[in-house]
């Protein structure tokens, strides 16, 4: 008896592990990346203006008292074309907000900013996504909160929608103190 | 070749869009090996290992996404410059944590992964061990 039970071992292992394997083909393969930066200060890299009318962004410059919102975007993405609005009226409520332009050409930036508007203070050009990784950062759009220390706050993946604006003010009221 | 041209043209025109996901050519290492061979193979092992941020089932070394290019490319010029493979996956595990990393590490969710050739060899030899001594002892 006790034989015949040790011989159904195998199958019950075997399908043991059919069973977390079916599951695991059915779960979501894309996952969000959080930066583990958040708390770290962001780091100093010195980049080109990406456009004609906005300075160049040294990042080395973040800690300056007051917190702001450091957006990773790019004239080629589509998300950061519906998340300008909501920039805008950020900036609107006195946001300063500093934009980092991944791969683009000056030419198709001035061209974004004209077609959906300019709430950036500077833009960097980061033409091979480096400070991008400095960042942790794994997409365009994303949105940092960095206080006045240049430590970063707060992480936002993806296109910031009106739902969002609440929580970016509030993450930035909290970086003040 | 006149009559060619408007096609040629044509061509031209439709194969603007393909490139339309960034608006840069990709990074000069982002395809390109490094000269020193030995340098290269070290690259492209790591390269192998770490996981694409936009593809994610890939590597790096597999994947065209732009960010990989990217990261092929600052990778292949870190070890050009002297880096340690090692000390480029830990930077880059310093920033997108573990995920990024195709390589399994110490940590304690994986200690099955490590135990578990051990304890089916312990096992198995066990098993082995039984059974040539039953079977000595049968035949002497």
């Amino acid at each position: 008896m006790k034989r015949s039970l040790i011989l159904w071992i195998p199958l019950v292992g075997y399908l043991i592990f059919l069973g977390i394997a079916s599951l695991g083909l059915n779960r979501d393969q894309q996952t969000t990346i959080q930066s583990r930066m958040i708390g770290k200060p962001v780091p100093g890299i010195e980049l080109p203006a990406a456009s004609s009318s906005n300075p160049a962004l040294s990042t080395k410059e973040m800690a300056d008292g007051k917190p702001r919102l450091l957006n990773v975007f790019a004239s080629w993405c589509v998300p950061c074309a519906a998340e300008a609005p909501v920039l805008a009226q950020l900036a609107r409520e006195g946001v300063r907000i500093d934009g980092v332009a991944i791969r683009d050409a000056r030419a198709d930036v001035d061209a974004f900013l004209a077609r959906h508007g300019d709430p950036f203070q500077r833009i960097g050009l980061d033409a091979r996504s480096t400070l991008q990784f400095y960042l942790g950062s794994s997409g365009v759009p994303e949105t940092f909160v960095v206080d006045g220390k240049g430590v970063i706050r707060y992480q936002h993946i993806g296109a910031i929608g009106p739902q969002d604006v609440d929580t970016i003010l509030a993450k930035l009221r909290e970086a003040e103190i | 070749m006149r009559r060619a041209l408007p096609f040629l043209l044509l061509a031209v025109a439709l194969a603007a869009p393909i490139h339309a996901q960034t608006a840069l050519p990709p990074a000069p290492y982002a395809d390109r090996q490094l000269d020193d061979p030995a340098l290269e193979a070290k690259a492209t092992a790591l390269m192998h290992t770490i996981r694409c941020l936009t593809c994610q089932s890939q590597s790096i070394a597999d994947s065209n996404a732009s960010m990989a290019s990217d990261m092929r490319s600052e990778i292949r010029e870190r070890i050009a410059r002297g880096e340690d493979p090692e000390a480029i996956r830990a930077w880059l595990i310093e920033r997108y944590g573990d995920w990024i990393s195709y390589k399994p590490t110490a940590e304690p969710i994986l200690w099955p992964l490590w135990g578990a050739p051990v304890l089916l060899l312990g096992v198995g030899g066990a098993l082995a061990f039984r059974r040539i001594r039953k079977h000595r002892k049968g035949s002497a």
